[in-house]
């Protein structure tokens, strides 16, 4: 926590320091005020007009300088610490920018969304505690253990006797109660994963008609979960009675003493005003450890925060510019040189003695079956993985040796799994190249073949997508992210799976455009139907991480079985 | 929920019913023990007032100790009798809070969920599931702290306020005009800033859903992120977002932060204005007015200065907290609005019973035999008829819209036979799924009529109907759970044995074989350790295990490879055997065999008969089929 702190908090360094100045210089003043109000009451026992104004106008004073230092720290800790849950958001969004494809698969979108929403929010408050509480504090407690030992020494032994009494209790209270509130909060957690759930799945559970049964489930869980709180809240419930207590004994004791002491010393040792001060005193030191154990549970509650914080800040992205890069892909061409592939250190390879060369301009198509590797093949040419051995070369060069920006400038991938963005078409075309004109998006579109049902829209470019490319179809969507590669004008387009959704014609036509508009650049694409890959130059056949064979349509049917297996199991649906 | 139970009209008057409810005992006790102790909070003053009197006089009158422990010593004992007996009572009161607290708490939960449960799939479909999650995340929070924190400490701070109040004008009127005077100046000024920064708060709250709903959308395209290069432009907007959010949470900050010492020292302020006053009073020797009675005196000027401190701190807590209280009264209301949402109606009479067959004479039965039968009362003359539950579903002349205005499907005719499948064939938006969520009464008709085994399903039980139905979707949904849990989920009642029947006839019994803990592996987020073949399977396995006499299947196969699809296919070739089936697909290669294929363009049936039929035809199936035209 203090790591991440101190990593972050930056530029607002200064209102955090002057927030734990300004709070310091409350606290003294706090402890103050109920030594002035002593000397007023003494003013107006003896109705003397001179010493109340004295005193008054001391107070006053006293009260306007704490109003200032306390509104003023208000101000600074409230810049302070949302500046701090600011950049924490920032160095998080930044570092995850920074990830490649190895450390996203690690972090699932959920868990991305708490850390950066509420755990920062909970870190926030923790170190709101630390510069206004945990400073203060300690100094009430010990200026006005000083301020009560000058008024009485014999009652001040007591709060002395008290103060470790009433630690121990309020500390021991936190420790029991931590680690259930913590077991209650994970299952809290759990609750509201499986409403999400249910909510997700209500068609489900409406057409199995287990509404009832969801009922009981969650009414078990939520059971559960109040015995957690209540038992600990329970517990945590002693601890208004147990400062009670001690402040009402103090109250007690002071006067009994107090009264002795000022009566058997004619009022020389102590007055009446003493005593309340020195009550007034004693509650400021009780309420300050009961302030500083709450101050305890915070932080530690919000410890889990800031280590799933320093999960990512800590995350080295596996993929990093190299030293001097190369900013300049010659050409289309791709090459595997015995490569080798694993997703961890201690997984299994899942790609194994890759040896392929293509030529600049060459269509490639590549078939298998799932789990066969085809993704990860193409996933080692720009560079989102990287190779375990072997090496493979864009232009010649080994990948590692560009700038990651230009290698993938060069080489553009339409994913499997594609996203368009929360905007309109346009916006979304321009992710490919930001400065495209009007023309250049149209001339992409009609490449793709998007052209003719964006021009449908009423909107037409400018028809707004929704979050996930809910309104338009599985097969516009893909045409539409095959338009933004494109827009990159690449040397290599790779398309992953990217027309399953589309029909065959259009399909044909989309590779008829490649091959008349774009002979230079280098096209890889991986299919599940063969028509779609049939009449490439060279088609790859993966198999368990492995080439199984290459060759044209004709030599494969002839010399690979797999190869002619798929596609005689498609072309029989086909007839039937 | 009982229909005819009274409900509140507000929120905060359903809060208090609900915990009333829950503790129709404890409550009513728990109230009184805090309105005591918290009466007994503002005696004290009192007899620290006549100690210090008897020790003032006992000065000025030169006696020792000695002479006046005798009268000191009772009030210290009153006192510390006082003390303990308002300990016990504190800590009765704190023990109930945190019992009654999460009790009640657990009751609205609950009644949250069940209130939802029973909500229209409308509901669902009008609604951001974020924004419902955030009632049972945020709203159930702001809850938790105003049953436990905010009213009792109100009840408290406000209880000690008019004890105190009426002691001191009991004293003095006048000076206690002076107090309340500066306290409304305090309140005034403590919920200025209150509000101020709840109104940034919730401001605020609105900014996190954005800034939420960003990451999220980022997070699932970060691949894509990657791939173009987009990572400062990614950042740069989440930077935006991210400062304003930023600006409203630090304007929000500041109030709430100033708020306290600004209101508490403002209580130091008046305190010297009443010293001040009761000085001046003493000297001038104004005539005092009270309901005590007592003559002005310089006892009364100091226990004034104990009660002003009490009186103000008392208010400083109650409006440092005015803020919160409009944010959760917020909170409480949105609860409130979901837990009084209109539940699912369901006027039908006529149940699904398990039932024996003899010569054609249908006999309701309590166990279960495998036959079903639709038990349909008649109210007009009292009899009871059975009618086999076989599977016979038409459509008459139906017109629907999700919105009265905007019709989407318009005169839809059909009819299937038990054992029969009718394929729906048509572009996104043409009307599929919304004709498969009239049959299951997801939605109600606004005209036609909808026949099932020639009952108006208005007139069956949705719960009896539903039972009747199998669906599988195209998003599959499993739950937390084994296996074998979701799988049972189709039946509840089926045994082990039942389950695995199931999963073998659909085929997915080979790929849990293979898993680690087979039937008895554990899938969470909606089995992601899955692959979408296996899901789908599974969720098939699910149709299975409930063995209904009718089956929707929604794109079942649509977003699977097409090796797997083969599997799936298989899978749900053995379910459909024998039951009457709504096909709906992407792929025509699946409706291809069904009985009557019906293409939908616009929410209207354009064509319809076999695969034969229809490529005879020469329309729009032709088309399809021979790849001219693309389904979108």
């Amino acid at each position: 926590m203090i790591r991440i702190i101190r990593h972050s908090l930056r530029e607002y360094k200064t209102p955090a320091i002057i927030t734990m100045v300004l709070v310091i210089f409350e606290g003294i003043l706090e402890c103050m005020i109920p030594f002035t109000i002593a000397q007023l009451i003494t003013g107006v026992r003896a109705a003397d007009m001179s010493l109340i104004q004295r005193y008054g106008i001391i107070l006053i004073v006293l009260a306007v300088l704490s109003l200032l230092a306390g509104a003023g720290g208000g101000i600074a800790s409230a810049d302070a610490v949302t500046g701090l849950s600011r950049n924490l958001r920032k160095d998080m969004f930044e570092r995850i920018q920074s990830f490649s494809f190895e450390n996203i698969d690690k972090f699932s979108t959920p868990s991305i969304v708490t850390r950066l929403t509420t755990d920062v929010m909970n870190v926030q408050q923790s170190f709101m505690m630390i510069i206004r509480m945990v400073m203060r504090a300690p100094v009430i407690i010990i200026f006005a253990t000083v301020m009560s030992f000058r008024i009485s020494s014999e009652i001040s032994m007591l709060f002395l006797g008290l103060i470790p009494f009433m630690a121990i209790i309020l500390f021991a209270i936190v420790k029991i109660v931590m680690p259930i509130f913590r077991r209650a909060f994970h299952k809290y957690d759990d609750l509201n994963a499986s409403v999400e759930e249910n909510v997700e799945g209500i068609r489900v559970v409406k057409a199995y008609v287990h509404e009832d049964l969801e009922i009981k489930k969650f009414e078990k869980a939520s059971g559960n979960l109040m015995a957690d709180f209540t038992k600990a809240e329970r517990i945590l419930a002693w601890n208004a009675p147990i400062l009670q207590f001690s402040i009402y004994a103090v109250i007690t004791v002071a006067l009994y003493i107090g009264a002795q002491t000022i009566l058997e010393s004619n009022g020389l040792k102590l007055n009446v005003g003493g005593i309340s001060s020195i009550v007034v005193y004693g509650m400021q030191i009780l309420m300050s450890l009961n302030i500083l154990s709450m101050v305890f549970t915070m932080i530690s509650m919000s410890m889990e925060s800031a280590e799933r914080i320093e999960e990512i800040l800590d995350e080295e992205p596996r993929i990093k510019n190299p030293e001097n890069p190369v900013y300049e892909v010659a050409d289309g061409s791709v090459d595997f040189d015995d490569v080798y592939f694993a997703y961890g250190k201690n997984s299994a390879d899942v790609l194994k003695d890759i040896n392929l060369h293509i030529d600049e301009g060459e269509t490639i198509g590549i078939v298998g079956g799932t789990g066969s590797s085809k993704t990860t093949l193409i996933s080692l040419i720009s560079r989102l993985y990287d190779v375990t051995a072997g090496r493979v070369l864009v232009g010649g060069r080994d990948v590692r040796n560009y700038d990651l920006d230009t290698l993938r400038g060069a080489v553009s991938v339409v994913l499997q799994k594609n996203v368009l963005f929360s905007g309109t078409i346009k916006e979304n075309m321009r992710w490919g190249n930001k400065n495209a004109t009007d023309e250049e998006i149209v001339e992409a579109c009609k490449l793709a073949q998007a052209d003719e049902f964006i021009s449908t829209f009423p909107k037409g470019y400018d028809t707004y997508i929704e979050q996930g490319g809910t309104n338009v179809s599985g097969g516009q969507k893909q045409r539409l992210c095959i338009a933004r590669a494109l827009l990159k004008k690449p040397k290599v387009l790779i398309l992953d799976d990217s027309t399953s959704a589309v029909d065959t014609y259009t399909d044909a036509l989309i590779r008829k455009a490649f091959r008349e508009y774009l002979p230079k650049t280098t096209k890889i694409i991986i299919a599940q139907r063969i028509s779609s890959v049939e009449d490439c130059d060279r088609i790859i056949v993966m198999h368990n991480g492995r080439i199984n064979g290459i060759g044209k349509h004709d030599e494969l049917l002839k010399t690979n079985d797999i190869y002619r297996e798929v596609y005689e199991s498609q072309q029989r649906k086909a007839v039937e | 929920m009982n229909k005819t139970e009274k409900k509140p009209k507000s929120a905060m008057g359903w809060v208090f019913y609900e915990i009333f409810k829950a503790y129709p005992r404890l409550m009513p006790i728990t109230i009184g023990c805090i309105i005591l102790s918290a009466g007994i909070t503002a005696i004290p003053s009192v007899f620290m007032e006549r100690i210090f009197a008897v020790i003032e006089n006992g000065l000025n009158a030169g006696s020792d100790w000695q002479q006046l422990a005798g009268d000191i010593v009772p009030y210290i004992m009153i006192l510390g009798s006082l003390y303990v007996f308002s300990l016990i009572v504190a800590s009765f009161y704190n023990q109930a809070l945190a019992i009654m607290g999460q009790g009640s708490l657990m009751a609205m939960r609950n009644q949250m969920f069940a209130s939802m449960q029973k909500l229209p799939i409308r509901y669902f479909d009008t609604h951001k599931h974020g924004d419902i999650m955030s009632y049972y995340t945020n709203d159930i929070d702001l809850l938790r702290q105003l049953i436990a924190q905010v009213i009792p400490n109100a009840l408290m701070q406000g209880t000690i306020i008019i004890c105190v109040f009426f002691i001191m004008i009991y004293y003095s009127v006048p000076m206690a005009l002076i107090v309340v005077a500066g306290s409304v100046i305090m309140t005034i000024v403590g919920r200025k800033f209150g509000t101020s920064a709840s109104r940034h708060f919730m401001r605020n709250q609105r900014y996190m859903g954005q800034m939420e709903g960003y990451i999220q959308e980022m997070m699932n395209g970060q691949k894509v992120v990657k791939v173009f290069c987009h990572e400062d432009e990614t950042l740069a907007g989440f930077v935006d977002i991210s400062d304003k959010f930023y600006l409203e949470s630090r304007n929000g900050n500041r109030f709430a932060n100033m708020l306290m010492p600004i209101v508490a020292n403002m209580g130091n302020i008046i305190y010297v204005v009443v010293a001040f006053m009761g000085g001046w009073f003493l000297l001038t020797g104004f005539t005092n007015f009270s309901l005590g009675g007592a003559p002005f005196s310089i006892a009364i000027v100091v226990a004034f200065l104990q009660m002003t401190r009490q009186f103000s701190n008392n208010i400083t807590q109650i409006s440092s907290q005015l803020g919160f209280v409009v944010m959760a009264m917020a909170g409480a209301d949105r609860i409130f609005d979901l837990v009084s949402e209109e539940p699912e109606t369901d006027d039908g009479y006529v149940e699904l019973v398990n039932a024996t067959e003899k010569d054609g004479e249908l006999t309701e039965s309590n166990e279960r035999t495998g036959v079903w039968a639709w038990k349909h009362p008649h109210k007009a003359d009292g009899t009871i008829t059975y009618k086999k539950l076989e599977g016979d579903v038409r459509f008459f002349d139906v017109d629907f819209g999700y919105t009265p205005e905007k019709i989407v499907l318009h005169d839809i005719s059909l009819y299937a036979k038990p054992g029969q499948k009718v394929a729906f064939v048509g572009s996104t938006g043409a009307g599929k799924t919304t004709i498969t969520n009239l049959i299951n009464r997801f939605y109600d008709i606004q005209e036609g009529k909808i026949r099932y085994d020639g009952i108006n399903i208005n007139k069956i039980k949705k719960s009896s109907l539903r039972r009747s139905l199998g669906m599988v979707l195209q998003d599959t949904n499993l739950f937390t759970g084994t296996i074998m849990d979701n799988i049972r989920y189709g039946n509840i009642s089926a045994t082990d044995g039942e389950c695995i029947a199931a999963a073998r006839m659909v085929g997915a019994d080979q790929f849990i074989m293979q898993l680690p803990d087979k039937y008895n592996t554990f899938l969470t987020g909606n089995g992601a350790m899955l692959s979408q073949g296996q899901r789908q399977l599974l969720s098939i396995a699910r149709a299975a295990v409930a063995d209904p006499p009718v089956m929707i299947m929604d794109e079942a196969t649509s977003s699977i490879d097409t090796r797997t699809e083969e599997i799936v296919q298989r899978g749900m070739d053995a379910l459909m055997q024998g039951r009457t089936v709504f096909v709906i697909a992407h792929r025509l290669s699946t409706v291809r065999n069904s009985d009557v294929i019906m293409v939908l363009e616009h929410g209207r049936i354009i064509e319809r008969g076999t695969h034969e039929q229809l490529l005879e035809q020469k329309g729009t199936y032709y088309k399809l089929y021979t790849g001219a035209f693309e389904l979108d």
